[in-house]
């Protein structure tokens, strides 16, 4: 089978962007939404076309072959050195990428048709939503990590687009700015990992062992040379993986580069939900996974290192979690920790008998796990939180409880996906993030009850949110006014939809996904570790049963008294341990203030003065020679003769 | 007598017939005296003929290098590639040509303007092909000649004339000097074949050395390399604007290439003093012509001296006479031709729609031709070598290409040059967009030949670089000096 077809991935969603972004001015609001849906389900079939296709295809040696439908040398430098390709490579966890992609952009496309309903830029929402797409599924079926740098910008600038898409607010504008400044800087670790990347190795490529299967006869990539990275004391590759972590932490928001994911909140919902939750966040874990046969092999001791960032920041986010009242944000501090999972989960492989031990390497395949299950559990929170936001125009909780009343089918659905994350069985979040807990206790222990510990602080946030806003003290007098109504079936079928697959995934296939993704792409048979998963249901069940007797009364006393309690506490979780603080204070003091003035200065005194120079320079000399160009041929001859005796005489002495 | 060996002269020979097809035409279709409405067939077959002719070369490409006539005549696939990329820069120009044609005092020559300008077309081919020095001269000649004859095209013009006196001055002064380098190849080395040349050449015999320069010379002229530059400026001001664009790009591309094959072939013992006088000039050459087009008012004169400027670039792809340098050589003269012949397309349009030719003109030129303005912004930023456009890819292969010879200092001072050359293209953009003027360029609408140039030029500036398929297909075929 050749997968040609799957260049019409990128191209429809980009053709889409076009239409839309350039004709978008003459549609009506709903050509525009149904054209974006329209092409996007089309979009979304060819993927699961591709993923059927793929995983039923033979397999070669037990291992699922990466193919490369195409590719082809875009800037070649030197001969047979390195050179930027173009292309679609596809490997298992591309594949499932792609169906998580179309899945939720699907989704947040037929949502979209109702929470946008009447805004103004309605199609120039769903012309960035294509383009952000096709950028997203560009970056996956990446061939190099050269055009995955290319995609990955490109999602940035998607991402800043979309967060300030209200952009006549100010908080929106600046949450955007914010946002692309947090991860434009933290792209410059990736570009320089690039950069040292590809010098040492000599390859872009992500065809580590030239294995891939290249398909329509195209080019194949030259495979990565890693002796002379070797050679540099086993130092050149990690440092080299690391400024590419460094890049992809500042997308999946790891500590201290998280700061910018809660302010994206102010973007339209379905956004946080698409962008901010389920896909773009995920590129950093992606990005390690990509690299991952080189994370184990050659840089084991760094990529715990990376456990550990991912261990702190999924801490520190759920207890932020704990104090926030905005629901966006406490969904927002929740993805954060949920990706420090995965982050944790590949950080914990263990370079047992090289990448081959899919027993060592476990967490690759839990960590994929649990981004597909997240994604899809995330992304119906987040559609739920759009549809309470809709019904009472604000996003804090005080203007919320007891909403259960108002929303039955945003209630439910919204109770099976906090059971989800909270990992209570059969949800799908219980599998993955068993799998993540197994794989850390394999680890060290250590690594392990911490990570549990963070289960239980999930399991009990989660439930603060949901009886803070279905349950608790309802805003009785504000819902008389705006008495709070359920939304239309356009944003209610996306909600079940998502839910279904939340509640199916995990026990409909126990067993079979480790068997299409897997860290040595051999088959593995996920099977449940009983003390395990025992400990983690039980310890999430006592969080839920705590936040119930805190949260779920009318009055909540214990609350009101933690709150007077620990009054240092609770304000220092809902400031986010003033983390944005001290990011003002470096910027404008220290950056600002003290090296971005000096170099102001030499900028515009040394570099400018350089450039006003040569402008001086060019004008004065200009002037002093237009005699030479005096309009006599025979002054002209004269020139000419001269330079042909100046040239002789240069050679001849 | 061979006579096949004719064949392996075929793009030569589907040339001249398109030529001939076009005398013909020229002669029974719109010769009738008494007719005051000259019928435009010319100009609506000369096109499709030289495209068709284009396919025809590309497609009957030889796979390896043919010869005819006892190496006389040598041709390669490389050179076919850069024909058919001459021919395409002439139906831009023949696209451009077609609203000054059809003015009333031209309707009666336009037989000759296509003909004249197919005719030094073919001289270049000839040099381009050429095997033995006498038939590398007799192009040449057949390139220069009728190019003076166009020059002064509108000869009632007095400017036009006294472009065309100085051309022909310069270009015997030229051909003398040449002619006398090749007299002394010949004393010292008995032939005049390039392939039984190299053996005979040696880096340490003055003679030929001083041949060498001699050479460089009268091709540096054709070129307009400094110091043997000055009568560009003059030529291109007087000539019609769209003979100076054909001058501009055509003439100069052949002539950069065939001296990129002689150097290598012929001099090939003396690449280190080539190499020497080539640094010289090429910094000599950027660096004089930015500092003359910094002055200039006159849009045409303007252009001359960044063709100057150009030209250096162009040069730079030879030093080392390297493979890759080859093909960003020929990948920087297509990608220079759109662009160029672009911003002289507009040029053209504008000084037939309103006769006006200064910078100054131009000002406010956004408000009342914002399309026009657009696309020669374009090229201009292309020219400047601004990405994305296909100027900053052409560059960086030059540079990439001298870079890898060995000369990382003359890149560095050609980088330099490229800021200052970003300066004065950008004076014409801040013309067109941000000065005002109480008497802009009144707003007009171009005909379809031009329309169609400029697309094409648009199209080839803003695509010539993403695809890189194009800087590929040259690689294919290039050779160098080197392995």
């Amino acid at each position: 089978m050749n997968f040609t077809y799957t260049i019409f991935i990128l191209l429809l969603p980009f053709f889409s962007f076009l239409i839309l972004g350039l004709a978008g001015k003459w549609l009506s609001h709903r050509t525009a939404g149904i054209f974006g849906t329209l092409v996007l389900g089309v979009v979304t079939v060819l993927s699961y076309f591709t993923a059927f296709e793929y995983f039923t295809a033979d397999r070669v040696d037990g291992v699922f072959q990466t193919l490369v439908p195409y590719n082809f040398v875009w800037l070649p430098f030197f001969d047979g050195g390195l050179h930027f390709d173009l292309g679609i490579m596809l490997d298992p966890i591309t594949v499932m990428m792609l169906i998580v992609i179309s899945t939720v952009s699907l989704m947040v496309h037929i949502y979209s048709f109702g929470y946008m309903h009447g805004e103004r830029g309605f199609q120039r929402y769903y012309a960035y939503l294509s383009l952000f797409t096709m950028s997203m599924l560009g970056l996956v079926m990446a061939t190099n990590i050269f055009q995955m740098y290319m995609f990955w910008e490109l999602v940035g600038v998607c991402s800043y687009l979309l967060i300030g898409f209200y952009y006549t607010q100010a908080p929106a504008v600046a949450a955007s700015k914010k946002a692309f400044i947090v991860t434009r800087f933290a792209d410059l670790g990736f570009l320089i990992g690039i950069l040292f990347y590809g010098y040492y190795t000599g390859s872009f490529s992500f065809d580590f062992t030239n294995t891939a299967v290249y398909l329509n006869g195209a080019m194949p990539g030259v495979g990565a040379d890693f002796s002379k990275a070797i050679a540099g004391a086993g130092f050149i590759l990690p440092t080299a993986l690391f400024l590419m972590f460094v890049g992809g932490a500042g997308k999946s928001a790891m500590f201290p580069l998280h700061i910018w994911l809660p302010d994206a909140m102010e973007g339209p919902t379905p956004v946080s939900a698409l962008i901010h939750a389920a896909t773009m966040v995920v590129a950093g874990v992606f990005q390690v996974a990509r690299m991952f046969p080189l994370w184990i092999q050659y840089a084991p001791e760094t990529l715990h290192i990376v456990a550990w960032i991912g261990a702190f920041t999924a801490f520190y986010a759920a207890a932020v979690a704990c104090a926030q009242s905005d629901i966006k944000r406490v969904l927002a501090f929740s993805t954060i920790s949920q990706i420090a999972f995965m982050m944790v989960a590949l950080g914990v492989c263990l370079p047992e008998g090289g990448y081959t031990d899919n027993h060592a390497s476990l967490g690759y395949m839990a960590s994929m796990y649990h981004l597909f299950t997240h994604a899809m559990f995330k992304a119906t929170l987040f559609l739920c939180a759009g549809c309470i936001i809709h019904a009472v125009h604000s996003n804090e909780m005080e203007f919320m409880g007891g909403m259960r009343k108002y929303m039955p089918i945003t209630h439910i659905t919204f109770l099976i996906a906090c059971l989800a994350i909270s990992g209570i069985p059969p949800f799908s979040g219980f599998f993955s993030k068993d799998e993540i807990l197994v794989a850390a206790f394999h680890y060290s222990s250590a690594m392990g009850w911490i990570m549990t510990g963070i289960a239980a602080m999930t399991a009990f946030y989660m439930f603060r949110l949901y009886y803070g806003i279905f349950w608790g003290t309802e805003n009785v007098e504000y819902h008389e006014h705006h008495t709070p109504h359920e939304s239309p079936a356009v944003m209610t079928i996306p909600l079940i939809l998502l839910t279904v697959i939340t509640v199916t995934v995990g026990w409909i296939l126990p067993g079979s996904f480790g068997s299409f993704v897997s860290a040595t792409g051999e088959a593995y048979h996920i099977h449940l570790d009983w003390s395990v998963a025992g400990t983690s249901i039980v310890i999430a069940v006592i969080a839920i049963a705590l936040a119930t007797y805190i949260y779920s009364g009318v009055r909540q006393p214990i609350a009101e008294k933690m709150k007077a309690t620990f009054p240092a506490l609770h304000k220092w979780a809902y400031h986010r341990f003033y983390l944005d603080e001290v990011y003002q204070f470096v910027t404008h003091r220290i950056v600002f203030g003290i090296f971005s003035r000096s170099f102001a200065w030499f900028d515009r005194h040394v570099v400018d003065g350089f450039f006003n120079f040569l402008a001086w320079g060019t004008n004065a000399a200009s002037y002093s020679i237009r005699t030479l160009q005096s309009g006599r041929v025979q002054q002209y001859a004269f020139v000419f003769l001269l330079g042909v005796l100046v040239l002789i005489l240069m050679l001849i002495i | 007598m061979d006579y096949s060996q004719f064949l392996n002269m075929s793009d030569e020979l589907s040339l001249l017939a398109v030529v001939v097809i076009l005398f013909m035409a020229d002669l029974f279709c719109c010769g009738s005296e008494n007719s005051t409405k000259p019928s435009k067939a010319l100009s609506l077959i000369a096109v499709p003929l030289l495209l068709v002719q284009t396919v025809y070369m590309l497609v009957n490409m030889p796979a390896d290098c043919v010869t005819a006539f006892g190496d006389m005549y040598l041709s390669a696939p490389m050179m076919t590639v850069v024909k058919a990329v001459l021919n395409i820069g002439t139906v831009i120009v023949f696209l451009m040509a077609n609203v000054w044609m059809n003015r009333e005092e031209n309707q009666v020559k336009q037989g000759e303007f296509y003909l004249l300008t197919l005719f030094t077309l073919l001289g270049m081919y000839f040099m381009i092909s050429s095997g033995h020095f006498l038939m590398f001269f007799i192009g040449l000649e057949l390139a220069s000649i009728p190019m003076t004859a166009l020059v002064a095209f509108t000869k009632k013009n007095q400017e036009s004339a006294e472009a065309a006196a100085k051309y022909i001055l310069t270009a015997l002064f030229s051909s003398g000097l040449l002619l006398y380098g090749i007299s002394l190849l010949y004393g010292t080395c008995g032939t005049l074949y390039f392939n039984d040349m190299a053996a005979v050449m040696d880096a340490s015999n003055w003679v030929q050395l001083a041949a060498l320069v001699l050479f460089i010379s009268g091709i540096g002229f054709k070129i307009s390399l400094v110091p043997f530059h000055l009568w560009t400026a003059d030529t291109y001001e007087g000539a019609p604007t769209t003979v100076t664009g054909y001058l501009s790009v055509i003439s100069k591309g052949a002539a950069a290439f065939v001296m990129f094959v002689i150097l290598t072939k012929v001099f090939e013992p003396m690449v280190e003093n080539w190499n020497l006088l080539l640094f010289w000039i090429i910094i000599v050459s950027i660096t004089v012509a930015n500092i003359f087009a910094v002055r200039q008012n006159n849009i045409k004169r303007f252009m001359a001296f960044s063709a100057i400027s150009q030209a250096g670039y162009l040069v730079l792809g030879a030093m080392g006479g390297t493979a890759q340098g080859m093909t960003a050589m020929v990948y920087y003269l297509f990608v220079y031709m759109v662009a160029n012949l672009g911003v002289f397309a507009i040029i053209n349009i504008v000084e037939q729609r309103s006769g006006k030719l200064n910078i100054s003109d131009y000002d406010g030129f956004y408000a009342t031709n914002p399309k026009l303005s657009f696309i020669m912004t374009l090229c201009l930023f292309s020219l400047a070598g601004i990405p994305p456009f296909a100027g900053f890819f052409s560059k960086f292969f030059i540079f990439m290409a001298g870079f890898k010879a060995g000369f990382p200092w003359l890149v560095f001072i050609a980088l330099v040059n490229t800021v200052i050359s970003l300066y004065y293209y950008l004076l014409i953009v801040k013309a067109m967009y941000i000065k005002k003027s109480d008497t802009p360029i009144a707003r007009f609408s171009s005909d379809g030949y031009t329309q169609i140039g400029l697309a094409l030029c648009a199209i080839g500036v803003v695509f010539a670089g993403i695809l890189s398929q194009i800087y590929q297909y040259f690689d294919s075929f290039s050779f160098g000096l080197m392995p």
